[in-house]
């Protein structure tokens, strides 16, 4: 059974559209805060069954730190950033001014930065989601967890699970390049809140 | 040679020696496994949702109530006999913790508690339990004997 089956190609492009804005003003929140150039792929969108989501990130046992948004509002959404755990201490070490050893865990600090940084991120993001859509997102705190990828998703994905059995990802990756630090970043909407993203901006199927 | 059988999320899967079922990443989803200590069959449902009351689906593997009974049924087919079925669980955990902890936050917990109310409910008596805390879990069930390997990242690995 799928939730969305009926949504089009062409929505599904709106929908990509937006979400490239969105990100690209993530991606220059995220540059400015550490001071680099930052890339960021062209968003994808992708219709998976649940049990194949952990694989987008390297397979559900894959060490990683997640940090996760709930979106209240008119459509409300999740968002989760999961960095691979070298990425994520590249990218604490570069906020908090400092390196962290391979088998060093990151301390309270850097995860607390980490956390501010998808809090930001978010914020950019969602902004240009409320610009186009007159919708308003309020998103909660951010939580940050460094575990396998698979408990972090299954967690997540429990949230929209209720629906359906498919999850309607929009994926984009962020690069530092000098460093190459990755993060992978996913909207994961509520079941009708992809209707009402569409609708407001007009995108009939 | 044991193959290693995979289960999926909101998936169910049976088994015989010396065949080894596993899911890996269990988060507040709850590994159930099953097994006839006669016949040697077992059996593992991942799931991720305390009821099917909660929402429609067409998958009875993702709900506690219901892939219960169906991964007992799956596994009388190749000769697992419930009244004698033991079980073991592991999962549950909560990953994050937000400040106002609501009750989605709390999934692991009601996955725990439904998943035991359901193991009652059809008189499976629970043998071991590795639940709740704030980590991952990837869990190995071996058909041989009835062993439930669990592994996480920071706390190290032990048999249940």
């Amino acid at each position: 059974m799928s939730l969305y089956e009926k949504i089009s190609e062409f929505q599904l492009d709106a929908f990509r559209e937006i979400g490239t804005i969105g990100a690209g003003n993530g991606a220059t929140a995220l540059s400015q805060m550490i001071n680099k150039k930052v890339g960021m792929s062209v968003p994808a969108i992708r219709i998976l069954p649940f049990s194949q989501v952990p694989d987008v990130v390297g397979g559900p046992e894959r060490v990683v730190a997640g940090v996760f948004t709930t979106v209240k509002g008119p459509a409300p959404c999740n968002m989760l950033f999961m960095f691979p755990i070298e990425s994520a201490k590249i990218l604490a070490g570069k906020l908090m001014g400092r390196k962290y050893k391979d088998d060093e865990e990151i301390d309270y600090y850097g995860n607390s930065a980490l956390t501010e940084v998808v809090n930001i991120v978010a914020g950019a993001y969602l902004n240009s989601l409320a610009s186009f859509t007159n919708l308003s997102f309020v998103p909660s705190v951010p939580a940050l967890a460094i575990d396998m990828a698979g408990a972090i998703l299954n967690s997540v994905l429990a949230q929209i699970g209720i629906a359906g059995d498919q999850a309607l990802l929009m994926e984009t990756v962020f690069t530092e390049f000098e460093e190459n630090v990755t993060g992978h970043f996913f909207l994961l909407p509520e079941a009708g809140s992809l209707e009402k993203i569409l609708e407001a901006i007009g995108v009939k199927g | 040679m044991a193959r290693i059988i995979k289960v999926g999320m909101a998936d169910l899967n049976v088994a015989e020696p010396p065949d080894v079922l596993q899911t890996c990443g269990l988060g507040s989803c709850v590994g159930i496994c099953l097994w006839d200590p006669v016949t040697k069959v077992s059996g593992m449902a991942h799931i991720m949702l305390p009821s099917s009351l909660l929402g429609k689906s067409g998958n009875d593997a993702k709900f506690a109530d219901t892939a219960i009974p169906l991964l007992i049924q799956e596994m009388s087919r190749i000769g697992g006999e419930k009244s004698r079925l033991v079980a073991k669980i592991a999962g549950g955990a909560q990953m994050f913790s937000f400040y106002s902890a609501n009750d989605i936050m709390k999934i692991g917990e009601r996955n725990v508690e439904a998943v035991k109310a359901v193991l009652e409910k059809v008189k499976i008596r629970l043998a071991a339990e590795d639940v709740g805390g704030n980590y991952g879990r990837t869990i190995e069930f071996y058909a041989e004997n009835g062993q439930l390997y669990v592994r996480t990242i920071n706390l190290g690995e032990k048999y249940i």
